[in-house]
């Protein structure tokens, strides 16, 4: 167990160094001349050379890695090339309205999924199993760009009930997180379908109904529990699938979170901003990945760990 | 009907991007009479807020998105396949080199990487292709990877390693044949998703540049008529959807005719 524990966060350290290495080149990577691009072209020569100076651009590659590492290190993402100001309060200016949407979408996917995975596997070959499904996988196939539209032209246009975007007043939370829970309870009802199927047809199932619980019972009280050991992990990987949906998502809305962050540093080509929120965005996603397969080692002592 | 269908549908997006040329579609054509006209007998889908044609449009980014996502499945394909398979099969440092790099790959959520490239690179389909293309080969060089660790020991590579077979000729003859079946399903797959990428990347503004059509720069530039012209909006997400559909209803299809287990390292945008 301790060795379980020890190799999975040095791997997920591992992984953030990574993501750091491949977000740090991705400046990089930018044709020609970064400085350039970011400041356009008609930008005075001392202009460009302070901002070289000051994004390091100007020192050998390994320098300017090691710059920003110690920089990261003490929170320091540098300064938004557009607003002036410290990216690191304009992260967490826009995390809290992130995270609330993630959580909103992650309840509507769990309300969605559970009970169409459960009826699905519980009446598996029947119109109920069928329909379940069918759901499932239009909802894989809708992308969100266009459902987004398609929910404001319906709850917001027509009916009124909902605002078009932006983050005000409580209901406004209602049509992104709609769009979000649905593409990701698509998914998760079809994974949660096979794994309830899986555990049907063991023995502790047979005995249970056996000794008199009614069929209703015996699902909710034995099988339940033990399908949804394995979705939790599964549940963690789904979330960067919501994360990096999120972004799109919180375009369509005008969802003031750090997805939004991310496209308007783009069309501003504020790179270091473009670079800190894809940082934050991933690094959250290795940290819940880490938090779930912790919490599956805990939930279910039986699992032998292999470190593959 | 679980095959007909979904392949009819498949079928005709391909062709009609295939002979686009073929037919006088006039996708760029500005009609300033016509400008948010609603679908009639004459133009079934109706104009847009240039007075261009919508059907003609969508035919145009039935290419776009055939082209781009053939690309990206293709780039994935061969490099993902390439790089697991040799990796499985030489193993030591460089299999373990090789897994902590898709370990970082998959530590960024899916399309946010391809959406941060694609805004470093800049807007044009090659870079769409690009980006897309690096984020894309992770999973299939980890399907390829398992395949070949699970086949390596088999006896039929065994006995070619034992008549003095080189590596090339057991991975190419020996084992990748074998696990064609599941990367052809992960691949039609991936078309879906490469489909629903592209469309997303243009949706943001950062696929192919106007006055090229794109079914999701098409859905962008509807929204801002949703209330008067809703149609701008309906038929690109419709063809979308239906071919993404079509398209992951095919590779059921043939997970369950190939008999291959089914993946939990999918993706989605």
């Amino acid at each position: 167990m301790t060795h379980f524990l020890v190799t999975r966060i040095l791997s997920a350290m591992l992984a953030i160094l990574g993501v750091i290495c491949l977000v740090f080149l991705l400046i990089h990577l930018i044709p020609g001349d970064p400085v350039e691009v970011m400041l356009g072209e008609s930008a005075q020569p001392t202009d460009k050379e302070s901002l070289r100076h000051a994004l390091g651009l100007n020192l050998p590659l390994h320098q300017q890695w090691w710059i920003y590492f110690k920089g990261l290190l003490h929170l320091d993402l540098g300064t938004s090339l557009f607003s002036g100001r410290a990216i690191v309060d304009l992260l967490i200016e826009r995390i809290p309205a992130t995270l609330y949407l993630s959580l909103v979408s992650l309840i509507v996917a769990i309300g969605l999924a559970l009970p169409l995975g459960l009826v699905a596997a519980v009446r598996q070959h029947t119109p109920l199993d069928y329909g379940a499904m069918g759901f499932a996988l239009f909802g894989m196939s809708i992308p969100n760009f266009w459902m987004g539209p398609l929910l404001i032209l319906v709850g917001a246009l027509w009916l009124g009930w909902f605002p078009v975007s932006g983050q005000e007043g409580w209901n406004s939370v209602v049509l992104p997180a709609l769009t979000l829970g649905t593409a990701m309870a698509a998914i998760l009802a079809r994974m949660i379908r096979s794994s309830v199927l899986e555990v049907l047809g063991e023995d502790f199932m047979r005995t249970a109904r056996a000794k008199g619980l009614s069929s209703t019972r015996a699902v909710l009280h034995h099988a339940l529990p033990n399908a949804l050991l394995p979705i939790l992990t599964l549940l963690g990987l789904q979330l960067g699938g919501l994360l990096g949906g999120a972004v799109i998502t919180e375009t369509v809305f005008a969802w003031p979170g750090l997805g939004l962050l991310m496209i308007e540093a783009i069309q501003q080509r504020d790179y270091p901003v473009v670079q800190a929120a894809v940082l934050c965005i991933s690094v959250t996603y290795i940290m819940v990945n880490l938090l779930t397969d912790l919490l599956y080692a805990w939930l279910d002592p039986r699992i032998q760990f292999t470190t593959d | 009907m679980r095959l007909w269908l979904p392949l009819s549908i498949v079928a005709s997006w391909a062709f009609l991007a295939i002979f686009l040329p073929l037919f006088s579609l006039t996708p760029d054509a500005i009609d300033l009479t016509n400008i948010l006209s609603p679908p009639s007998l004459e133009h079934w889908l109706g104009h847009d807020d240039l007075g261009r044609p919508v059907a003609d449009r969508l035919i145009s980014g039935a290419q776009t998105s055939f082209f781009v996502s053939l690309c990206v499945v293709a780039l994935g394909v061969s490099l993902g396949g390439i790089l697991g398979v040799s990796s499985a099969y030489l193993s030591g440092w460089v299999d373990a080199v090789f897994v902590r790099m898709v370990d970082i790959m998959l530590a960024f959520p899916g399309l946010l990487l391809a959406i941060a490239l694609a805004g470093a690179l800049g807007p044009g389909i090659g870079n769409v292709i690009l980006a897309l293309g690096i984020v894309g080969w992770v999973g299939y060089a980890r399907l390829a990877r398992g395949q070949v660790l699970a086949l390596k020991h088999a006896d039929h590579v065994l006995a070619a390693q034992a008549i003095g077979a080189p590596p090339w000729r057991i991975i190419l003859r020996h084992l990748l044949p074998l696990i064609m079946a599941p990367l052809i399903v992960e691949a039609s797959f991936g078309i879906a998703g490469a489909i629903i990428a592209e469309a997303g990347l243009s949706f943001l503004g950062l696929g192919v540049q106007p006055p090229a059509a794109s079914w999701g720069s098409m859905i962008r530039d509807g929204t801002r008529y949703m209330l008067v012209a809703p149609h701008l909006v309906i038929f690109p997400g419709l063809t979308l959807m239906a071919v993404v559909l079509a398209a992951n209803m095919l590779g059921d299809w043939l997970r369950d005719r190939l008999d291959v287990k089914e993946q939990s390292s999918r993706r989605k945008s």
